[in-house]
Order: C-alpha cells, then structure tokens, then sequence
C-alpha cells in the first residue's frame, strides 16, 4: 500500500494547491503582459524619437487646408483639423443611423416575406439574402456606387420630378428650406406637441388599466404632433422659403444635394445589413411557440392584434440581441465609406489630415477612440431597450 | 345505366379529387390561396417580368464574351470580354507568370487537405490529418519560396490566390487563438479573464480597416528599431486577431450554453482542467457553436477584400484597377459582377457545408 506522497519541495507544494497555483499562473500572467506592454511601448519611444515625433495633440488646431464635400456644419478649407474631424463624424454618424433605420425596416420586410406563405415572395426574399449574404459588403458598396455615377444621366439628362427634385450621376438634387424669423412658433408648437403626446399616451393607459376606457390614442397624438403645427405653419403665412435647385450651365445650382457617395454607402449598407435581419427576425418569429398564437385565437383576439400583443412582443426578445450586433456591424461598417470617397471619420482624421500633417499615432488613436464610442453608445442603448423587453420574472 | 354495386372492401381506389393534386393545386395553395396573396403574386410576376428579361438581355444576349479592348463590345450589353483579357490576373495576380505551377501545386494541396479535414470519410485520414496540419507551412513555402525554391516577394501575390492565402490562414490560425481567448474570458483567474475581455472588446469594437492601417502604417513603430517585416504577414497577423476575437465570441457561447453539470461531473472525476476541457467541455460546446464557427470564417473570408484599402490587390483590388484602366473603360458594373459570383460560390459553399455538418453532428439531441 502506497502512502500519499509527501512533498517537501515548497514550490511543487504551492503547486499542487489550488489557490496557490492561481495566484502562482497570474502573477506569471501579468508578468508577461506587464513586460509585453512595455516593450512595445519603449519600442515606440525609441523609435519616435529616433525620427524626432512625439505625441501631441496640438495639430488638431492647424489649418486643415482641404475641402470636405459634404459638410452638415460650417466648414471650408481654412478651418482646421478638429473641425474636419467633426464634420467627418458627423458624417459617419449620418451614414449609420440613415442606414440602421432603412436596415430595420427592410430587414424586417424581409423576414416576414421569408415566412410568407406565398411560395413567389418566399423565393424572392430566399434568393436575395442569400446573394447579398454571400458577397462581401465593400463589393456592394463598390458596385453600387458603380452602377449610380454610370448609369444615371448627366445633370443635362437628369430624371426630373416635377421640376422640384432631381436625380442624376452628381447626385440627388432637392430643395433646401430656408427658415423665416416667424418659424420658431412652427417648431415650439412641434416640440409641445411630443410633451402632450408623451403625457397622453401614458394617461390613456392608465385610464384603460382602471375603467378599461380605451382612447384613440395614435390619432389624438399625430394630430398633435403633424397636424397642429402643419395648420400654425399655413396661419403664419408658410414661413419657410424653398430654395429649388435648376440646371444653370452644365451644373445644378441652389437647393441641397444628397451625393452619390451617401447614397451608394447608405444602400449598400441597408441592403447587405437587411439582409442579416431578415434572418434574424425570421429566426425570432418562427421560435415563439404556436401554442401562444392559438391561445390567442382561442381567446378570440383578432389577428392583427395578436401579431401586436403576443407574437412580437415575443419574437422581439429573440431577435434584440443578434440584432444589436447587426448595428454594430453596420456602425463599423460605414468606415469602407473610403473605397468611394465618402467623407467620413475614417477619411478625414484618418486619412487626408494624416497623411497632412504625418501623426498617425494620434489620428489612428482618436478614430479607434471614436468607434469605441460609437459601439459603446450602441451596446448601451440596445441593452437598456434589451432589458425593457425582457420577461419580468418573480 | 345501372349502378354497379361492390362488396365491402372491393371498390377499386378512384383516383385523389381533381383539385388536391398538380399543378392546379400547388398554384392555389401556394400562390392564390387568397384575394391578399393574388395580388401580391401578381404584382411580384410584375415586377420579375420587369428586370428578369431586360436583365438576361444585357448580361447574355446582347453581350460580348470575347475581344481586346472596350470598342469590340457591343453597347447595349455586357461587356466580359475583360474576363479572357484578364482572367490570369484575377488568379495569379502578379505572380511570375513561369512560377505559376507553384500556386497551382499549393492549391491542388489545399485541396487535399480541405478534404482531409472536412470528409471523415476519406482513405487514411491519420495520415492526412497529419498533412493537413502541417499544411500552412508547405503552402507559404511553395508561394514564397526560399529553401531551394525561387523566393517570390509577397508584394506580387494577387487576385484570388492571395484571397485564399488571407483566408486559409486566417482560418487556420484563429479557430485555436479564438477558443484560448474563449477559455480565458471563462477563467477564475481575474487577470487572465479581463485581459482577454479587453482585448475581445477593443477588437471588437472598431472596424477592421483601422486594424489594417495600423498594420500598414504604424506597426513598424512598436517593433525593435531596424526591423522591418512584410506587409503581407502583418496583414494576416491582423487579419487573424480580428477573426479570433470574434471566434471567441462564438466559442462563449457555445460554453456558456452547456450546462454546469458537466464540468461538476468531469471534476468528480477527478479530470483536471486540461482534461475536462478537452474530453468533456470542447467536444460539446464546438458542436454547439458550428453554425456560428462557419459565419465567422465566412466573415473572414468576406472581409479579406477590404486589404484593398491599403494597396493589396485582391480579385475585388484587381477589378477595382480594370475599371479605371483606359482600354476597359465604364465597365465597372460587369467586373463587380464577375467577382460577386467568385465569391458567392465559395461563401454559399461554406454556408452548405456547415447545414451538412450540423445535420451530421445533430446526435442525439434529436427529439
């Protein structure tokens, strides 16, 4: 019979012990972690000094002497590289959230086409995910940036809507409002009218929880929101001139214009990231049980309100969190705005003002910051409407 | 005309009602079973009889499949005459054109390998799984050379070849990376499981083409002054992390999705760490998460055009050259295009391959 081995040696001892060895495994942990940093970090210092850079920030207050595009703030060539880095921002964040928008929209389209049972739209929506699925999204963007600048006319030739909006390879040309002195009255009675809307809406419900008195609520608050403000805006005298654009020389002047970048990079990233979607929302639907919708037939709760009230309710606490990374993805996404030119974060900071003024630590760093952020602030806001939905439990 | 009468249990069968079988049926229950759903059949015919004909007009009957330059195509169609021109590049990129039977020995071999790890039926699999794992290294040997072998600067490597490069080792290299980030992130040890945290995150957290700049830009700073090292193999070390921190995350699941029991049972068995995890814990939550492996290689290999980005000339890189190229002007359309179905092909292979393999590993779970 064997006697349990005793070890005097104190190091094999401590780790033959649980606790011991994880302390042990972690400092050797840390320790390489620790020395790997810091390494890289005086690499970095030796070799920035070796070629006389340091790291500063100051830049951003010089001149950044080239032109953005499209630029949503007052920006132009003299302004200097913070500015651009905002206007580039903006950009990005414009691009994200136009595309998150249209993305929902389609994709849900799409998963709902998906579980039709018309055997035509089922295959068309099949057909569809599957293509943009598996082909990369740069490509999408690249082809359809393609097909706009050429096949659509010359501003000559321009697809004409009433003689209010048009559409050719310089982009979508519309008319830009001009505001009035009077149009604040507009604007005060659209913001009074989102508090009535917001007060009401929780006072129906309590009305219904108590006498189970139900208002048309939906009704009551558009007309709040749209239709008082649209009648204000004709009593004021319509305080908002439109500056419609037309074809002087060879060019549209006056107005606005949507570029061809934007609206390659919007399409393209709704259309790929729809598709994403589509599976998703399928995936959340077909999971909720069938008991629950013949539950509600057996209660005698019309269709369309059991779509509203069991099935969807449901399926949505399937589908946010797949869905919340689709936004990310898009998010993320939207930097390939620069295989078209589209004026974004990652163009501006991270491209021309880089190669402008030679800091590529600083640059990369504020743009990686930037995305964090923005990853951040989407995680974030997902994960709250995440916890809203989510099933209350004991 | 007298009614024929049969005895209990000897009727002939008559045949089913008209109107439950053919095509008749299948059109009524598919796609008129209602007002709603024949309109919106109609209009969907509508709307394919809009694009569908003009569509295949363009793309083949009025198109051009061979010529030298733009001016030989026809201007109503497409235009792939490009293709012959330029098929060489699409593959090889600028790999020596006498060199070539290296590229197509290495991917003859890949293919031998892919199917010793995806056929579990093939001969000798042993063996072959042997070669396969040490299949990266004959492959980088045979496209770069040294040892004997012409050496061949990865600036020339191109076009298809140089997506397959990206994504074999991509494949390869972040599947093991990624369950060792997975495990970590698991860890007691609270060191080792937010540093793999911080690291998920951050990759996670911003867009791939910053991660390549850096790459291109900025990695020489970090390194010992003096050393220089291949954009290439930096691209892929890149290229590998970023997959690895999203392999990570499917991997998690995959654990997390297994219930507790089973580690509690390999422990009281008295199974150490390494053990449990490789007999118990892995087997399962890698059968788990094999839908979401084969997305993340798809997303790989998807992504690995966006090298572009930082001069690499991939098919996608290839085609964005054509198009400004003067002898093919405007033909932006049919090179994405040409390089769209490339890559819908391999993807939508892996996407079949992964429901063969769930399918193949659904045991035991099937109700």
């Amino acid at each position: 019979m064997s006697t349990p081995t005793s070890n005097t040696n104190p190091l094999l001892r401590a780790w033959y012990n649980k606790e011991a060895r994880s302390i042990i495994v972690q400092i050797i942990a840390a320790a390489l972690i620790i020395s790997f940093f810091a390494y890289v970090i005086n690499n970095a210092v030796v070799n920035l000094t070796a070629i006389g850079k340091d790291i500063d920030f100051g830049f951003l207050w010089q001149n950044a002497s080239y032109d953005i595009n499209q630029h949503l703030i007052e920006y132009s060539s003299t302004s200097n590289h913070f500015t651009a880095m905002i206007v580039g921002l903006i950009n990005t964040l414009l691009v994200a959230g136009a595309g998150i928008m249209l993305a929902t929209i389609l994709g849900f389209i799409l998963g709902v086409m998906r579980l039709s049972n018309n055997w035509l739209t089922q295959k068309i929506a099949y057909v569809y995910i599957e293509y943009i699925r598996n082909v990369p999204v740069l490509l999408h963007i690249l082809l359809l940036h393609g097909l706009i600048v050429s096949s659509l006319p010359r501003p000559k030739g321009s697809f004409n809507f009433g003689d209010v909006f048009f559409l050719n390879n310089r982009g979508f040309q519309l008319p830009s409002p001009d505001f009035q002195s009077l149009f604040w009255i507009v604007g005060a009675f659209v913001i009074a009218g989102i508090a009535f809307a917001w007060w009401f809406g929780h006072h129906a419900q309590k009305v219904q929880d108590e006498t189970g008195k139900a208002y048309p609520v939906a009704m009551i608050n558009i007309a709040a929101i749209v239709l008082l403000p649209l009648v204000v805006y004709f009593v004021l005298g319509s305080p908002i001139e439109w500056d419609v654009p037309a074809l002087k020389g060879f060019n549209f002047k006056g107005g606005m214009v949507i570029r061809p970048e934007f609206i390659a990079l919007w399409l393209a990233l709704s259309f790929y990231t729809a598709a994403f979607i589509g599976e998703i929302v399928r995936a959340g639907i077909v999971a909720i049980n069938h008991g629950q919708t013949e539950a509600a037939q057996a209660l005698g709760i019309s269709n369309s309100r059991t779509l509203k009230l069991v099935v969807i309710p449901q399926a949505l606490r399937v589908i946010i969190p797949p869905l919340t990374s689709q936004y990310l993805n898009l998010a993320k996404n939207s930097s390939l705005a620069l295989a078209i030119g589209y004026m974004d974060i990652v163009a501006t900071i991270g491209g021309i003002s880089l190669n402008q003024t030679g800091r590529e630590m600083e640059c990369m760093l504020i743009v990686m910051a930037i995305y964090l952020a923005i990853s951040l602030l989407i995680s974030s806001v997902m994960n709250w409407y995440n916890n809203r939905m989510q099933l209350v439990e004991r | 005309m007298t009614e024929q009468t049969y005895a209990p249990g000897t009727h002939p069968d008559l045949p089913p009602p008209s109107d439950t079988i053919g095509l008749i049926h299948w059109l009524k229950t598919n796609l008129f079973s209602s007002p709603v759903n024949s309109v919106v059949t109609l209009v969907a015919i509508y709307l394919l009889y809009l694009a569908l004909p003009s569509a295949f007009n363009w793309l083949f009957i009025d198109a051009t499949y061979v010529g030298e330059t733009r001016k030989d195509c026809a201007q109503e169609g497409a235009c792939m005459a490009f293709i012959g021109e330029r098929f060489n590049l699409f593959v090889y990129g600028f790999y020596p054109a006498e060199l070539r039977w290296r590229v197509n020995l290495a991917a003859i071999l890949l293919a031998v390998a892919g199917a010793a790890v995806l056929w579990d039926k093939i001969p000798a699999r042993k063996h072959m799984l042997k070669f396969a794992l040490a299949y990266p290294l004959i492959g980088a040997w045979l496209l770069s050379g040294g040892f004997g072998l012409e050496s061949v600067g990865t600036h020339l490597f191109g076009g298809l070849m140089l997506t397959l490069t990206i994504g074999v080792t991509g494949i390869a290299f972040s599947l093991p990376l990624g369950i060792l980030l997975a495990l970590g992130r698991q860890s007691q040890l609270p060191i080792i499981k937010y540093f793999c945290i911080g690291f998920i995150e951050f990759i996670r957290g911003v867009p791939l083409i910053t991660l390549l700049f850096v790459a291109s830009t900025m990695l020489s700073y970090f390194l010992p002054p003096g050393t220089t090292f291949d954009l290439l193999l930096r691209v892929l070390i890149m290229v590998t992390l970023f997959a690895s921190a999203y392999m990570a995350e499917v991997v998690r699941g995959g654990l997390q999705a297994l219930p507790k029991g089973q580690l509690e049972a390999a422990d009281s068995l008295g199974l150490n760490y390494g053990q449990a995890m490789r007999f118990i814990i892995l087997p399962q939550a890698l059968k788990i998460s094999i839908p979401g492996i084969v997305n993340t290689f798809i997303g790989l290999y998807k992504d690995s055009t966006l090298v572009i980005v930082i001069g690499l000339l991939d098919p996608l890189g290839i085609g964005r050259a054509s198009v400004a190229d003067s002898a093919w002007l405007g033909l932006s359309t049919e090179v994405y295009l040409f390089v769209a179905v490339f890559f819908f092909i391999s993807c939508f292979g892996m996407a079949r391959y992964s429901l063969y393999l769930e399918n193949k590993l659904n045991t035991g779970h099937k109700r």
